[in-house]
């Protein structure tokens, strides 16, 4: 079904999707309408134009699909299911995240799965085929975030303080050197080899956006994990 | 009657957006209006107001002043105090448009001002200099008045309500300008006045922001120590003031402005080149306490460009966009698409990187 939304505020556009009985839904002429998708479960959506705020928040298992760019908190606590961003993401993109997997094409914004975290079956990933700004993976607690670098406007691959604070999951980079100073409780090891759950991930990747596996699969990554053997010593003062 | 700002604590939400024609034609407030409804959400219509520059091309010599009266009496002590500075060219009630969903407006006039030449000469003052200082004397000495723009050949439009609204009740289809900014309010815990809107303006300098700032009193108490009199105790006022002094009194560049409202961190300075270390520290150690700290995200407007610059941490998103001559700003990409479907480039600033829109070859600010 398609839903025209021009003109159309954000609780009408919702309760539409949410009241239609076919699964595949277009949404046409998307401006900024917030919370598209959210909590679903059994839905394909696909939008053309821009959608709001909190993309797919609470996403429980449908598949969203979106042409061009996303706004900030792209599957705010998304529990399962795919969004797919034809371009670029804005700030806190996979805020919160629990389950499912976000795929961009371009780049994202600030605070890029900031607190993600899993627990047992339900593992999140996040793949970004460019880049990204500061606090990549803040606070992480669990889940996957591979950022790809394939941007071409000469900026690093990642902003300042990338990892602060986290304490489980990992990040893949995949970059000849980290081009930021990383805290000390994050460890970085050059791995030639993506362990397959994460090749796996930037295999669809490349399926989603028509991309060559090669370049991306065979190439070198540095991994950051949390570093055990550095551990966080403070809390709001020296203890 | 109710309290106004500064007896209320005031975290904000709010939406921003601004758009430059960078070769000088003119356009309409519409635009501003069509972009700004795409985030009504983000206002909670206790505020909305729009800065429009190049809107009065045939008093562009002249300071045009925008004043609120609460009352009569407060009109009477204000326009004495301006004879008493100014020769008045031209003045006249702002021509406003009834709307059920604006309410309780105060009287709105408009004043064309050219500083009385003998008072100038004997103030010893700067021209422009002298004009801040007889706006704050209105605002901090007359009860009931408040200049809310006084800019040449610029004009700011606020009031309480939804920005659309506020755009419709101001006509801003009927005045034409290079550039516009405008500002959707929400403000949580205040019932929001006329003079609490956005955009803040001294001289040609106006300001919206989307934020609150944490540094308020620190900033407020320095600033205050030139002359400014914070008299609204919004945050959004002292942002104005800091930009004033430090462009228009000590001669920083913009870049440099952005260096000191939202400077880097000290690591992440003492990762980058020579250069940049020893300016960013040196405007660091100057102007300590003119660091803004908080979530923000601002646009600044003066004549001849744009200036759209976040806080350091990115605590509030912002988006630039260019297509052709255009330029635009704004909170969310959608409000730019609403307005501009196809564009040449879109990008989202770093945290702290000011990023300036100016006219072509007007030899603006940014140097």
């Amino acid at each position: 079904m398609k839903i025209d939304a021009s003109g159309m505020h954000f609780a009408e556009l919702n309760e539409r999707v949410r009241a239609c009985e076919e699964k595949d839904i277009y949404i046409a002429n998307c401006v900024g309408q917030r919370y598209i998708g959210t909590g679903l479960a059994d839905k394909e959506i696909a939008v053309g134009g821009t959608p709001g705020n909190a993309l797919g928040a609470y996403l429980n298992g449908a598949r969203i699909r979106v042409y061009g760019n996303v706004q900030e908190a792209t599957g705010d606590t998304m529990n399962g299911g795919q969004i797919v961003v034809g371009g670029s993401a804005g700030d806190a993109t996979g805020y919160a995240m629990r389950g499912g997997k976000i795929f961009i094409r371009g780049d994202a914004g600030y605070r890029c799965g900031i607190h993600m975290k899993a627990y047992k079956e339900n593992k999140p990933a996040i793949v970004i085929g460019g880049r990204t700004g500061s606090f990549l993976g803040e606070y992480q607690a669990g889940g996957t975030i591979v950022v790809l670098g394939n941007h071409t406007d000469g900026k690093p691959i990642i902003g300042n303080f990338c990892g602060t604070g986290m304490h489980g999951g990992e990040i893949y980079l995949r970059c000849g050197q980290i081009p930021t100073k990383l805290p000390a409780q994050v460890r970085a090891e050059k791995i030639e080899r993506l362990p397959e759950d994460a090749a796996e991930l930037v295999r669809e990747w490349c399926r989603e956006f028509g991309q060559e596996e090669g370049a991306f699969v065979n190439a070198s990554y540095f991994r950051l994990t949390p570093n055990s053997d550095n551990p966080y010593r403070q809390m709001y003062t020296v203890n | 009657m109710l309290p106004k700002e500064g007896q209320f604590r005031d975290p904000s939400g709010c939406a921003v957006t601004g758009v430059i024609d960078r070769s000088g034609r003119g356009m309409t407030g519409e635009g501003m209006i069509e972009a700004i409804s795409v985030m009504h959400d983000r206002s909670n219509g206790l505020g909305g107001g729009f800065a429009g520059y190049g809107i009065y091309p045939h008093y562009k010599d002249f300071y045009a002043f925008h004043l609120f009266y609460d009352k009569k009496e407060a009109q009477e002590g204000a326009e004495a105090f301006i004879r008493r500075h100014f020769e008045i060219v031209y003045s006249s009630e702002i021509q406003t448009r009834k709307l059920p969903s604006v309410t309780d407006e105060p009287l709105i006039f408009r004043y064309f001002l050219a500083p009385l030449p003998q008072k100038l000469a004997n103030s010893h003052l700067d021209e422009r200099e002298y004009v801040a200082r007889c706006v704050n004397r209105i605002n901090a000495e007359i009860a009931g008045a408040y200049v809310f723009s006084s800019g040449k050949n610029m004009g700011i439009f606020k009031g309480v309500g939804y920005p659309e609204d506020i755009g419709r009740f101001y006509r801003l289809e009927e005045y034409e300008g290079y550039a516009w900014t405008c500002h959707g309010r929400y403000p949580t815990n205040t019932p929001g006045w006329w003079g609490g809107a956005h955009p803040f303006g001294l001289l040609d300098f106006s300001v919206v922001h989307n934020g609150e700032i944490s540094s308020y009193d620190a900033n407020r108490r320095y600033i205050e120590m030139f002359g400014y009199k914070c008299t609204l105790q919004t945050d959004t006022e002292v942002i104005t003031y800091i930009i004033d002094y430090l462009v228009r009194r000590r001669g920083l560049t913009l870049e440099e402005t952005a260096h000191v409202l939202a400077a880097s961190f000290w690591s992440t300075i003492a990762d980058k080149g020579e250069e940049a270390k020893e300016q960013e520290t040196l405007l660091r150690r100057m102007f300590p306490s003119l660091l803004v700290t908080g979530p923000f995200s601002i646009i600044l407007g003066y004549t001849g460009g744009l200036m759209a610059l976040g806080d350091r941490l990115k605590l509030r998103s912002m988006v630039c966009a260019e297509k052709g001559d255009r330029a635009y700003i704004s909170s969310e990409e959608s409000a730019i698409r609403k307005i501009e479907p196809n564009l040449d480039r879109v990008w989202s600033p770093a945290g702290g990187e000011a990023v300036v829109f100016e006219l072509y070859g007007k030899g603006g600010l940014a140097r």
